[in-house]
Parts: structure tokens; C-alpha cells; sequence
């Protein structure tokens, strides 16, 4: 790791330099909102927001994408058969992602980089990713990213981390891919004088994130008490399955695949799903292992507080950064429910 | 880099009508390139997605043996989209399999014991890839005394009935096949319901008997407690799951049943397992 100093009048022209190795994503305001877009040449990342409205991880699994393509006319070779296709696995930049987002990337990892199995779609794109993220200052009240594993100036995902200084950036280069991107923006101005400056930038801001959940109990929990745990006809009850908070949520991975044909061109597309839906679940035959509507937030909750801490023990499947809690419409909010189970104990639950 | 989801392209050899409501029909497949059976070497238990270009994958146990070579074979019952237009494909026509996917029957752990396999209706499809790599020579010296208790609506629903019958004729297998009632007057074995054939054929539970339980819930569930009654031990008890799936390798997170993919970590797995995870099958 080095240290480096940014000049924001020098910025623009740096990031201009990585067009031509990079295809480049960044926030840009969508609406009242911001959101991860492709940069088009020219067009710098506003790094003026607080958080996203969609996670970034379209950049490296997007929401559709086809799987593989076939023909089904006869008459042509290898009719019936799926087949690859080209991808474009060239070097790509997220500028200004959050900390927490970058640290979600890692987490979904496990799941779709694994000893028995590697999704080839996801490795690849992640292989080609370089991220440089942008610490928070001033984080929302909304977000608990310092007791879910990450925190406004966690370093430890990230290619590059920047600190806001006012009129210059302190970048903390954590890896090659770093080194590699800040060698070809032309920044190398040394900026170890100042590294203590970040840590304490970096504690101001852990210092304003008020809002606090605790897990470590989740563990030792019993899986199929915390499951019978009688909170959770409560927990659901206002949802509506509208599937708005796996949707936007960067640690969800769940997808769909479905076949679509036009005329004998057909292809294999994969979708992003939502374990809210009803569908998810239920077999051919009608019968479905997950009835009614708690059954499914409880799948959302137990999986990322439970289910997935015993499998990879790696910690909670959530990174804190508030979006479910903001979007939910109804005002379902994860710290609630896991401070109910981090807190369970059976057989002493109040009404 | 090797594409997990990429189907193997196969050939349908042969498609059988089973039963006599036509509903599962077996199929026979053969590799479009011969090089790919190496690529499919499966143990009985597992199961495959079996991929339909134009309108989806589905999985399914693999009904063949790895004891039978040059081909693989699937049974499949006629429920929805996939399925149906499976079934109206012809002989010759071009499909995709993918696998072998998820875990197989402890064999390893059987080795040298008793086994009853207890199957119903048209689960029956890894239990005759069971029984058929168990009593080829090779293999069925490995094991001890091999019970089968299958039951079926009416004769007519039974799976496989030409091999029921030379299992029948064998003495290194006691079969014990049933229906649920026929009115068929040459009927030479068992009337009544898995369950009660179970109490009164299968040998009693010990450390060296184990038993594998496929079927509808409702066999399952009434024959989970005369298994109990007979002794038998909750992890000698096998069972095999079926949850909705899509991808079969453990990436859409669509099979779960708290920590386990039935398709990675499953679909096999022994009663006191399942005792540990929810009851979402
Ligand atoms: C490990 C395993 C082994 C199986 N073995 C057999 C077998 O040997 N023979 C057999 O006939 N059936 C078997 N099934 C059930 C079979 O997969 C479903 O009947 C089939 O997927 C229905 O698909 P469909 O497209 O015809 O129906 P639709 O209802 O149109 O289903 C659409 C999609 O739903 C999913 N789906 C629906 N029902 C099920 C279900 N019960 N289980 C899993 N996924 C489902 C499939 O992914 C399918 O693509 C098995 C299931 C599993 C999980
Ligand atoms: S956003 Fe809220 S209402 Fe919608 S599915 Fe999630 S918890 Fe339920
Ligand atoms: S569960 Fe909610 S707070 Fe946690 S990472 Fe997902 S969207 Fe953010
Ligand atoms: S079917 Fe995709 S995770 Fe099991």
C-alpha cells in the first residue's frame, strides 16, 4: 500500500487518460437519484452523492444477460445445441463506489467462486475490474456499515481507496490493479506526508454512524429455533413481496434462467430473481415449500444472518449500507430484525 | 474456462411410455460426441438438468447405472413446460444434458452393510439406477443383503416392469413390489401401501442396515415411523430431496433449505440431517 495525493484540479484530466484502457462506470444522477451508468468519453463520475439508489453490481453481473444462443432450424449445423458467445471481458473502472459496495463484491464472491464450481461470466468480469472507491465523509443516517463488516474508509476490497480532502484526494493504492490504473491516469505525486490524516478522517466519520446492529450471537443460534422463532409472522406482516429490497441490495445474487425464441433464434438468458416471489419456489406440481409470505422474508433474513454466517463463516450477508432500509415501502428494516434474532432465546420470547 | 452451465449435446436413442396413464416416459440418450460420456461419469443418486433448447432445463435423477455404458437414462414425469415438451420430442432429435449434478447415496459408507430400498410411485427413477449397479457382480459382492419395497397406484403405474420382474426371479435380491389395489386376479405380489409392506418385509434396523427412502411426502410420511419402530437409526435412514431448481451447482440460490443446496450439497441426505434444517421440502 502507498499513499498518494490527487489534486482535484488535476482529477478530470487523470480519469480522462484511463478512457482509453478502461471502459469506465461512475455515479451519475438519474432523476432524483443517483445511480452506477457507463461513462461515456469525457463525462466524469458525480462524486458528489451519499449512496445509489441500485447497487453497483450490475457492473459485474448484470441484471440480464444471455447465457448462451442456438438455432432451432434443422437445416443448420449444430441446430438445437447452445453455444457460447463473445463477451466483453476488457479492462473495466467503477469510480467513486462506496467502500461497502466494493466489500459486497467480495462477498458475493463466495458464492460464485468456488473450489467445486466458478461462474465463468462473473470471475471473468470481476477478473477484468478495478475499483477505486470513494471513503464517505458524511455517511447517512441509514447506514450501519461499521457492525456489518465494513465500514465509510474500509481499505480492505478496494483497489484504490480515495479520501476527500477538500481540494485534493489522498488515495490509499492497495494492489496491482490500483498501481496499474493510477500509473496510466498520470497520478504519482507521494502522498505519505499526510497518511495520517485519513485515519482520522476515517475516525470522524466511523464516529457519525449512530446507528449500530449486533451479530454476534448469530452463530451460536440454533437454525431451526431461530426459524420457529415466534417474531416472524410480525416481521412480515406489512410486506408486500414487491422484491424492492433484494433487487437493489448489493450482497443479493439469486437469479433466473429462461429460455426466449424469436422465429428459430433462441437464447438462454439469465435474470435477476428475487427469493420474495412466490414463484421462486413452487415445483410443477403446485406445491411450494415456501407458502406464504413470511416464509419468504424469513428466507431473506435467515439467509443473510444465518444461513450464510454458518456456511462460509465470513460474516453476515449484509454490508450495511441502508438501501433496503430506505426503499423498503412498507418500512421493513434489517437492524429491527436482527437485533430480534441476535437477541432470540427460545422459549423466552415476549408478545 | 470451463463453462458450468453449458450443456452436453445428446441424442434421444429411445423414448419408452412407462406407465399406463402415458404421464413418464423413459429416455434413452446417447452422446453427440462420444468424447463427452468421460465428462458424465455419475454415481447412482445423482441427477442431471436435462436442457431443451427453447424452453428451458429441468432436473432429473439419472435413472440409468454407471454400470451400463454408452448411454444415460432419465424418467420423467409429464408436469409443465419443460417437461411436457420433452415429452413430445422424437427419437433422433438433438437435446442438451448437464451434470452429473449434487451428491449420491452414501455407498462408501454402505459398503459391507445391508440395504433396503424403500421407493413409491415415480420416485423410483435413482432407485433403479440403485439397484442395477448393485447387482452387477462386481459390486453386488460389496453388499450385504439387499431388500427393495416398491409400491405403485395399480400395476400399471409401476415403473420398469420387465426388470421388476427378473429381480423378482433372482435370489440375491428380495423384492417386495405392491399396489395400492388392482383388480387384476393374476396378481402374484402385494396389495396395500408402502408403509405396512415396509412394517412387515424390511429386516429390523441395525448398525449394519440402511435404509433409502424415495417417494411422495405422504409415503415418506407415514413410513418415517415404522422405520423408527424397526429400529432403524436416523442417520442409516437415506433420503433424497427435491427442490425447485435452475442452476443444479449451487450459484441462483434458488434451492436452499437453510445452509444446503439440495443441488450441491443434497439432493441426498440422511434423516438426522434433515432433523437439523428447516422443513422447507
Ligand atoms: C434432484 C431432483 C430430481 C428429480 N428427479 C425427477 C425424476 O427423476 N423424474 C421426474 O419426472 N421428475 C423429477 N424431478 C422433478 C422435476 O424436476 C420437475 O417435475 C420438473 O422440473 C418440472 O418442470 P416443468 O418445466 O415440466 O414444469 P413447470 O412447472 O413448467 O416448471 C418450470 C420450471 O420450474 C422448475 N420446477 C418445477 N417443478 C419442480 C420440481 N418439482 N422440482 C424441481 N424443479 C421444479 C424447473 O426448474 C422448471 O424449469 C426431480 C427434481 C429434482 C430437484
Ligand atoms: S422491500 Fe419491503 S415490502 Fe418489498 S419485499 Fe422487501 S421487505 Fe417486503
Ligand atoms: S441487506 Fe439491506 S443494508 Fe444489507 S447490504 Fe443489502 S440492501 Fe444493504
Ligand atoms: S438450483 Fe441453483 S442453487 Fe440450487
Amino acid at each position: 500500500m502507498r499513499v498518494i495525493k490527487i489534486d482535484k484540479k488535476d482529477w478530470e484530466s487523470g480519469v480522462g487518460k484511463l478512457s482509453g484502457d478502461y471502459s469506465l462506470y461512475g455515479p451519475v444522477k438519474q432523476g432524483a437519484f443517483h445511480n452506477f451508468a457507463p461513462l461515456e468519453k469525457g463525462q466524469m463520475p458525480d462524486l458528489d452523492y451519499v449512496n445509489t439508489r441500485m447497487s453497483p453490481k450490475s457492473v459485474v453481473y448484470p441484471q440480464c444477460e444471455t447465457m448462451f444462443e442456438y438455432t432451432l432450424d434443422e437445416n443448420q449445423p449444430d441446430h438445437h445445441v447452445n453455444k457460447e458467445i463473445p463477451k466483453d471481458y476488457s479492462p473495466r473502472a467503477i469510480l467513486g463506489i462506496r467502500p461497502c459496495d466494493v466489500k459486497a463484491i467480495d462477498l458475493v464472491n463466495i458464492n460464485f467462486d468456488n473450489p467445486e464450481y466458478q461462474d465463468p461470466w462473473w470471475v471473468q468480469r470481476r477478473a477484468a475490474l478495478t475499483t477505486v472507491a470513494l471513503a464517505c465523509n458524511n455517511p447517512c443516517s441509514t447506514c450501519f456499515c461499521t457492525s456489518a463488516g465494513t465500514g465509510p474508509f474500509d481499505d480492505s476490497s478496494a483497489d484504490v481507496l480515495l479520501a476527500d480532502m477538500g481540494d485534493y484526494y489522498l488515495a490509499k493504492v492497495m494492489t496491482e490493479k490500483g498501481e496499474a490504473l493510477v500509473g496510466k491516469a498520470g497520478f504519482d505525486q507521494d502522498g505519505s506526508a499526510e497518511a495520517g490524516a485519513i485515519d482520522d478522517a476515517a475516525k470522524a466519520a466511523e464516529a457519525k454512524i449512530t446507528s449500530k446492529i449486533e451479530t454476534d450471537k448469530l452463530g451460536d443460534k440454533v437454525t431451526t429455533e431461530l426459524y420457529d422463532a415466534d417474531f416472524w409472522e410480525d416481521v412480515a406482516f406489512a410486506c408486500i413481496n414487491c422484491g424492492t429490497c433484494t433487487y437493489l441490495c448489493p450482497t443479493c445474487w439469486c437469479f433466473d434462467i429462461q429460455d426466449e425464441v424469436q422465429g428459430t433464434d433462441g437464447c438462454r438468458m439469465r435474470n435477476w430473481d428475487t427469493c420474495m416471489s412466490a414463484l421462486f419456489t413452487k415445483h410443477g406440481t403446485g406445491h411450494n415449500p415456501r407458502p406464504n409470505k413470511t416464509a419468504r422474508v424469513r428466507q431473506r433474513f435467515m439467509h443473510k444472518l444465518k444461513y450464510y454466517v454458518d456456511k462460509y463463516e465470513n460474516g453476515i450477508a449484509c454490508v450495511g449500507c441502508g438501501r433496503c432500509v430506505q426503499q423498503c415501502p412498507v418500512n421493513i428494516d434489517i437492524r429491527r430484525v436482527c437485533d430480534l434474532m441476535n437477541r432470540f432465546e427460545p422459549g423466552k420470547e415476549c408478545a | 474456462m470451463q463453462n458450468p452451465y453449458l450443456p452436453i449435446p445428446v441424442r434421444i436413442d429411445k423414448a419408452t411410455i412407462e406407465t399406463e396413464d402415458r404421464n413418464l416416459k423413459t429416455f434413452k440418450f446417447v452422446y453427440v460426441n462420444p468424447e463427452d460420456e468421460a465428462k458424465f461419469q455419475y454415481k447412482a443418486g445423482q441427477f442431471g438438468e436435462l436442457s431443451v433448447t427453447g424452453k428451458g432445463e429441468i432436473p432429473i435423477g439419472i435413472a440409468s447405472s454407471p454400470t451400463e455404458k454408452g448411454y444415460v437414462m432419465f424418467t420423467v414425469n409429464k408436469v409443465g413446460l419443460v417437461s411436457t415438451a420433452l415429452h413430445n420430442m422424437k427419437e433422433g432429435d438433438i437435446m442438451g444434458i448437464r451434470g452429473p449434478l449434487g451428491n449420491w447415496y452414501p455407498w462408501e459408507r454402505m459398503e459391507g452393510k445391508n440395504i433396503v430400498i424403500i421407493g413409491g410411485g415415480f420416485a423410483f427413477t435413482t432407485l433403479r439406477s440403485s439397484i442395477v449397479m448393485l447387482l452387477d457382480p462386481e459390486n453386488r459382492k460389496k453388499f450385504g443383503d439387499i431388500h427393495v419395497v416398491y409400491g405403485a397406484r395399480s400395476p400399471g403405474m409401476l415403473l420398469y416392469r420387465d426388470e421388476l420382474a427378473e429381480w423378482e426371479a433372482r435370489d440375491d435380491i428380495n423384492m417386495h413390489i405392491t399396489v395400492d389395489g388392482t383388480d387384476d386376479p393374476d396378481w402374484k405380489y402385494n396389495v396395500g401401501f408402502v408403509p405396512s409392506i415396509t412394517e412387515e418385509k424390511a429386516p429390523k434396523g441395525d448398525d449394519d442396515t440402511f435404509a433409502i427412502v424415495c417417494g411422495p411426502p405422504i409415503m415418506i410420511k407415514f413410513t418415517q415411523p415404522v422405520l423408527d419402530k424397526l429400529g432403524y437409526k436416523h442417520d442409516h435412514i437415506i433420503m433424497s430431496l427435491e427442490n425447485r431448481m435452475k442452476c443444479g451447482i449451487g450459484m441462483c440460490g434458488r434451492c436452499n433449505i437453510g445452509k444446503e443446496f439440495v443441488c450441491k450439497d443434497g439432493p441426498v441426505f440422511t434423516l438426522e440431517e434433515l432433523n437439523s434444517i428447516p422443513k422447507e421440502y
